[in-house]
């Protein structure tokens, strides 16, 4: 089981608007979460860590490696961050089908080939061999999720970063992509920080929650305690 | 006539391809830029790009024709090379890419745009490199824009006359439809030219109509 230190000080914007995210050296050895209502940041925090956005001041440190430092002129961009990210909507590629989506982050044929041991473990783990050679258009909410979640796991990032997971899944899907987002985790042993609103998954998944009010860290701790 | 006309027909669709060809990469990156990125300059360059639309196509020739010409700025640098542009074939090429590339850096940049920008940031994030996004989700995303300009800049370059007149002039190595047509209608020789303009009208319904549903349909 790996786990990563990560440390975020940055600010985005200024004035009484201004976005703030402090997280000073957290570890993450399974589930780090943010918690807060819509419009609190959540989703503006996670582009920060990914370099989809640049901070307009601070520092953001992940297992050792400076990914943003304003003062030292260092903003690594998204391919060399290590950062696996799967947005709300997942974005998965509509002109590739599933198996060149989860394929993506090998660079060329023959680093897919390589990959082929690895993705038939991942496909196993999180059920999409028979989804492999279908189209993205093809696919029910909770199978993208999955297929969404492979592509990510497959770059073996350091840390995974998950906006809402379940936000878009009806209750019965909910409930099967859980378990999928554990073993990620916990088989592959990338650690998470989750994104969501929902204060019952936060409970299950996380064993440390940060919570977000109005672009700002209001609370941090375990779940029981914060929540 | 037949002769003439299947040898000035097909010389014409090809010079046209490989002009679509020639302003493929300066066209990409043009569209790509303007697309893409705010810089000081931004709106004068595209104002420059789409200046061949508006200003006299002959005027274009000539200013080509100072260019490419054996005192001109490139024509110098083309001589040593034993490249000889002027009354060429390439100066048939040269004249038609500079005309169509408006076209196409319009149609390009528009299907860039329509590009979400989501699909190239999440490349980022799976480790692709900002030249494999262009390649691998880019470019595909816009194709079908991309196709309906270059079938734009493929079919102005079929009825280009003003520039190449200028620049390749009517010598029988170089002659495009619209030259022929021209030169027989200057001559008199209506019929010769009736079936000219038949053919290009041909060819311009076939391209227009290409371009509208490579352009529409999703």
């Amino acid at each position: 089981m790996s786990s990563i230190v990560i440390e975020v000080g940055v600010r985005l914007g200024a004035g009484d608007e201004a976005f703030q995210l402090d997280l000073p050296r957290v570890e993450v050895s399974r589930t780090l979460a943010l918690f807060g209502p819509s419009g609190a940041g959540k989703t503006t925090a996670l582009e920060l860590v990914a370099g989809l956005r640049r901070p307009d001041a601070g520092l953001i440190r992940s297992g050792g490696r400076v990914l943003f430092d304003h003062g030292a002129g260092i903003d690594l961009p998204p391919h060399k961050r290590r950062i696996g990210y799967v947005p709300q909507d997942l974005a998965l590629f509509p002109h590739l089908d599933v198996r060149r989506n989860v394929l993506y982050g090998a660079r060329s044929a023959r680093a897919a080939r390589r990959k082929a041991a690895e993705l038939e473990r991942v496909a196993g783990l999180l059920e999409i061999e028979a989804l492999l050679d279908r189209e993205v258009r093809e696919l029910s909410g909770g199978q993208r999720q999955r297929v969404a979640l492979a592509r990510a796991v497959l770059t073996t990032p350091d840390l995974l970063l998950l906006d809402e997971p379940l936000a878009s899944l009806d209750r019965s899907s909910r409930q099967r992509i859980m378990p999928y987002l554990e073993a990620v985790r916990d088989v592959i042993g990338t650690p998470l920080v989750y994104v969501s609103h929902a204060a019952d998954e936060v409970r299950r998944i996380a064993e440390w929650a940060v919570v977000l009010e109005h672009g700002r860290v209001v609370d941090a701790g375990p779940p029981a305690d914060v929540l | 006539m037949t002769v003439e006309l299947l040898q000035v027909t097909g010389f014409t669709l090809l010079m046209a391809a490989l002009a679509t060809l020639v302003m493929l990469p300066p066209g990409l990156a043009l569209a790509w830029l303007l697309a893409r990125y705010e810089f000081r300059g931004r709106s004068v360059l595209e104002t420059l790009v789409s200046l061949p639309i508006v200003v006299p196509p002959v005027a274009t020739g000539l200013i080509l024709l100072m260019l490419f010409g054996r005192r001109g700025p490139i024509g110098r640098l083309l001589e040593p090379l034993g490249v000889e542009v002027v009354f060429t074939w390439r100066a048939v090429v040269i004249a038609m890419a500079v005309m169509g590339l408006p076209l196409f850096v319009r149609a390009a940049r528009a299907a860039f745009e329509q590009v979400d920008r989501r699909y190239e940031a999440i490349a980022g994030t799976l480790g692709a490199r900002p030249w494999r996004v262009f390649r691998t989700v880019s470019l595909p995303l816009a194709r079908r824009g991309l196709l309906a300009g270059m079938v734009l800049g493929y079919s102005r370059a079929v009825g280009e006359f003003g520039a190449t007149i200028m620049l390749a002039g009517a010598l029988p190595g170089t002659r495009t439809l619209s030259v022929a047509i021209y030169r027989n209608a200057e001559l008199g020789n209506d019929a010769a030219a009736m079936v000219l303009i038949a053919c290009s009208v041909a060819i311009g319904f076939v391209a227009v109509y290409a371009a509208n549903r490579a352009g529409a349909t999703p």
